[in-house]
């Protein structure tokens, strides 16, 4: 997938090194132009279908009607936003459209004028769905593992490099833990990281505004996290395109800082719809700025009333215990998820071993 | 904004039913937006013109049918029409307003030839 605003496809490198993704896009591109220059029939079975119903031309291309062989009429307005099906025909099949033509009897995949025959497709899926089954294969590899994964979100400049590596010098002796950093340019952030000593891996997204589930599988595949531990995803600075993509994490956690405007949960307010957890940064700057953090919480919540909220500053130390609290507590759920899974599948097991000798006498 | 990435979705999802169906050609693509998925319609027209160029999808008609915002009110416990996301309930003025529809991104029909 790519992953640009601005357009430049397989720009995206994990730990300097372009993603696979690129050869991807070209063989896709490649077999688009095969299928690009339109040759012979569109094939035999959509030539019966035309011969099955009977069309007519209405109103200088912008819409026709036709009627299907078992005598419902159709209509379907073209170009314009409506798309009518009064007579509440589905659409679960295909079928042909002869674009503006009085009696439909052309030879298979043309009309007579030599115009190729158009139908219709069902497609029904989410644009979003190949991330999305990106995200359902890291989100399981999480699940097996028992891995907490969380994907850190904010504006640039909110301190989460920082937080981040004030988090793991408080907690690195009690879980393991590893980083993924998503920028743009650099390796700066990934560094930081690693001067902790935790394992870190830095995906720069090049024209990309946002990591995706397919960056994220390959960071993964090179960082190999191991089991119980905690998985942190620094995302792209930028309060809107993370929010969209799913990277399989178990929560969403939004950091705002205090010295942005309390009311950025109603300008963005899809991230903090998307979000578990919102960390206000920085409050031990809250004497010099004009930041109502109760204001803040309010608008948060309007926007999603299940939000958690922990105040915190990673430069005083003030509020990160209930931080680490909220950290711990999602990784011992997340083992304890995994040693029930271990378990039942361990029953299952011995269920099976179990009516292997009755299996062996039949 | 990640139109841009949503466009090249797009393109994929046809280029798969090209393979799977085996058409040639993408006359118009019919979308279903949701008001509150964050998504303009003409970025994605224009972004989506730019992915397309000298693939199967050239020249290739968006028709994006949008989808109306709706919640349910957890005051007046009813489904309301939703504008955007921190929205308050049009009808008692309340929050907070579950959005239960409107936030879909789908390719739903292709038109092909």
């Amino acid at each position: 997938m790519c992953t640009t605003c601005g357009c430049g496809a397989g720009e995206a490198r994990v730990a300097g090194k372009a993603l696979s993704e690129k050869e991807e896009t070209q063989e896709t591109r490649a077999e688009g132009t095969v299928h690009a220059p339109p040759e012979g029939p569109a094939g035999g079975g959509a030539g019966v279908a035309a011969a099955a119903m009977s069309y007519s031309a209405v109103g200088g291309g912008t819409g026709h009607s036709h009627q299907h062989a078992g005598g419902k009429p159709h209509r379907h307005a073209h170009h314009t936003a409506v798309h009518e099906h009064p007579h509440g025909h589905d659409h679960d099949h295909e079928h042909d459209h002869l674009a503006a033509f009085a009696d439909g009897q052309g030879p298979a995949g043309t009309d007579v004028s030599g115009r190729r025959e158009s139908r219709m497709v069902q497609i029904e899926r989410d644009i979003l769905a190949k991330n999305d089954s990106y995200a359902a294969e890291n989100r399981h590899r999480f699940d097996e593992q028992g891995i907490f994964a969380l994907n850190l979100v904010s504006s640039p400049g909110s301190g989460k490099t920082t937080l981040l590596c004030r988090t793991i010098e408080m907690l690195k002796a009690r879980v393991p833990i590893a980083v993924v950093e998503g920028d743009q340019q650099t390796s700066r952030d990934a560094e930081r990281i690693r001067a902790t000593g935790v394992p870190a891996i830095q995906i720069n997204t090049g024209k990309g505004c946002h990591l995706d589930a397919h960056m994220l599988g390959h960071a993964l595949h090179q960082l190999s996290p191991v089991d119980d531990s905690l998985l942190m995803i620094e995302n792209v600075g930028n309060l809107v395109c993370p929010a969209a993509f799913d990277l399989g994490e178990a929560h969403k956690v939004v950091i705002l800082s205090v010295t942005e405007g309390e009311d950025k949960p109603l300008k963005y307010p899809n991230m903090f719809h998307a979000a578990s957890l919102m960390l206000v940064n920085k409050i031990d700057l809250l004497p010099y700025v004009s930041f109502d953090g109760d204001l803040a919480i309010s608008y948060a919540r309007q926007v999603n009333p299940a939000l958690q909220v922990i105040q915190v500053s990673a430069t005083t130390g003030e509020g990160l215990a209930e931080w680490l609290a909220w950290l711990m507590a999602g990784c011992a759920a997340r083992q304890e998820k995994k040693q029930a899974t271990m378990a039942s599948l361990r029953r299952r097991i011995a269920e099976l071993e179990a009516m292997l000798p009755a299996a062996a006498r039949g | 904004m990640h139109e841009m990435s949503l466009a090249v979705g797009i393109l994929q999802i046809v280029e798969e039913a090209a393979r799977a169906q085996r058409f040639q050609c993408v006359r118009s693509i019919v979308l279903e937006i949701g008001e509150l998925s964050a998504v303009e319609p003409e970025a994605m027209r224009f972004c989506f013109d730019a992915v397309s160029r000298g693939t199967l999808a050239d020249g290739a008609e968006l028709d994006v049918i949008t989808v109306a915002g709706q919640g349910l009110c957890f005051n007046c416990n009813k489904t309301v029409p939703l504008a955007a996301l921190y929205d308050p309930c049009p009808a008692c003025g309340g929050h907070p307003v579950q959005p239960t529809g409107g936030t879909e991104m789908r390719v739903k029909e292709l038109e092909v030839e």
